[in-house]
């Protein structure tokens, strides 16, 4: 996946959303290496700190850990990826519905139009 | 020695004109700052005072601790504005001369640079485009191996595609010992690699800080906010 970074947000969420999106697609397995912040920063093309930051925020939800000297990876732990999965699920879905809300098309309508196409 | 440059109470007048007014500065390790005013603010006077091409008129300069001189010059790469190079060299040539003056200088860093963007070494100066020369001479003085990289506008007359290498350039030499001044107007083209900005304004400093929380604070990008600044 491309990068895509916008400069009108701060750039380590959206790394981190990158990075979260390509857990949860399977795009990056769980327990596999990640690249190094250096290679990371280069392929992103943004500062390498600004990554690092990106890197720090996904240790602290525990989507990465970091081994003394080999590099950092992706969490083993598939329940954890599985729940934010959800909870990254029902963020979008609250959106959805609220923009779909207010062109006037409610819950019902929405099943009804997905089941019937 | 986490502080690299140290600037304190900086003032550099011009007859008259003041150009830089008391102007205090501290910039760490391992950051790319962005200098970003308008054109006429005093970041040219700015650089040329660190590289020590110009003399304060008062306040002090600080390099690793050491005043502007020999010392601080051995630390510090320079890429100015105009080039500065002997267009009847050839790039072999060029290195050879970065060898000779600069101990620094990392002669294989450079001819692979040099290399895998297709540019050969035997070509002179002189029959280069214009994005090429320039790409020559980032490369050169991104190959030294210095404490502080200060490259003033060196995106201003490429294309978009070289932008893009140079930026790549930029960040595959970064050296988490050594910070990266890059003085620019084209902000939106950059801002993504800086992590800390300085806006200069009227030869005095507007606003420094860290990229990400100026754009949480302020909900908007540095372009977005630098055009807001300097709103003429």
């Amino acid at each position: 996946m491309p990068w895509n970074i916008e400069s009108d947000r701060p750039v380590y969420l959206q790394i981190v959303e990158h990075i979260m999106n390509d857990i949860f697609s399977g795009r990056i397995k769980t327990g596999e290496q990640l690249k190094s912040v250096r290679d990371l920063a280069t392929e992103a093309a943004v500062n390498p700190n600004t990554m690092q930051k990106a890197l720090q925020e996904l240790e602290r939800i525990g989507l990465v850990y970091s081994r003394r000297t080999s590099g950092r990876y992706v969490t083993e732990d598939a329940e954890l990826v599985k729940k934010l999965k959800e909870e990254k699920t029902l963020e979008q879905l609250k959106i959805f519905l609220e923009r779909m809300e207010n062109i006037g098309i409610s819950k019902q309508d929405l099943i009804r139009i997905l089941e019937s196409k | 020695m986490d502080e690299l440059l140290r600037i304190e109470n900086l003032s550099k007048k011009y007859g008259s004109k003041t150009a830089l007014d008391r102007l205090d500065l501290t910039v760490g390790r391992g950051h790319i700052v962005g200098l970003l005013g308008p054109n006429g603010s005093g970041k040219t006077t700015l650089i040329k005072l660190i590289a020590g091409l110009l003399t304060a008129s008062e306040g002090k300069i600080l390099v690793n601790g050491n005043t502007v001189g020999v010392e601080s010059k051995k630390v510090i790469s320079y890429l100015p504005d105009t080039t500065y190079l002997n267009m009847n060299q050839t790039v072999d040539e060029v290195i050879k001369l970065f060898k000779t003056f600069y101990a620094d200088f990392d002669e294989n860093r450079a001819k692979n640079m040099l290399a895998a963007i297709g540019i050969e070494t035997k070509t002179r100066l002189k029959t280069m485009s214009k994005g090429t020369k320039e790409k020559v001479q980032l490369i050169l003085v991104m190959s030294r191996r210095a404490d502080l990289y200060i490259l003033d506008e060196p995106i201003a007359g490429v294309d978009p595609a070289t932008r893009d290498y140079v930026l790549n350039i930029i960040l595959s030499n970064y050296d988490p010992n050594a910070s990266i001044i890059i003085s620019t107007h084209l902000i939106s083209d950059i801002e993504k690699i800086l992590d800390q900005v300085v806006f200069i304004k009227n030869g005095k400093i507007e606003r420094f800080g860290n990229v990400d929380d100026i754009r949480e604070k302020e909900g908007k990008s540095i372009d977005a906010l630098f055009r807001e600044v300097f709103k003429c």
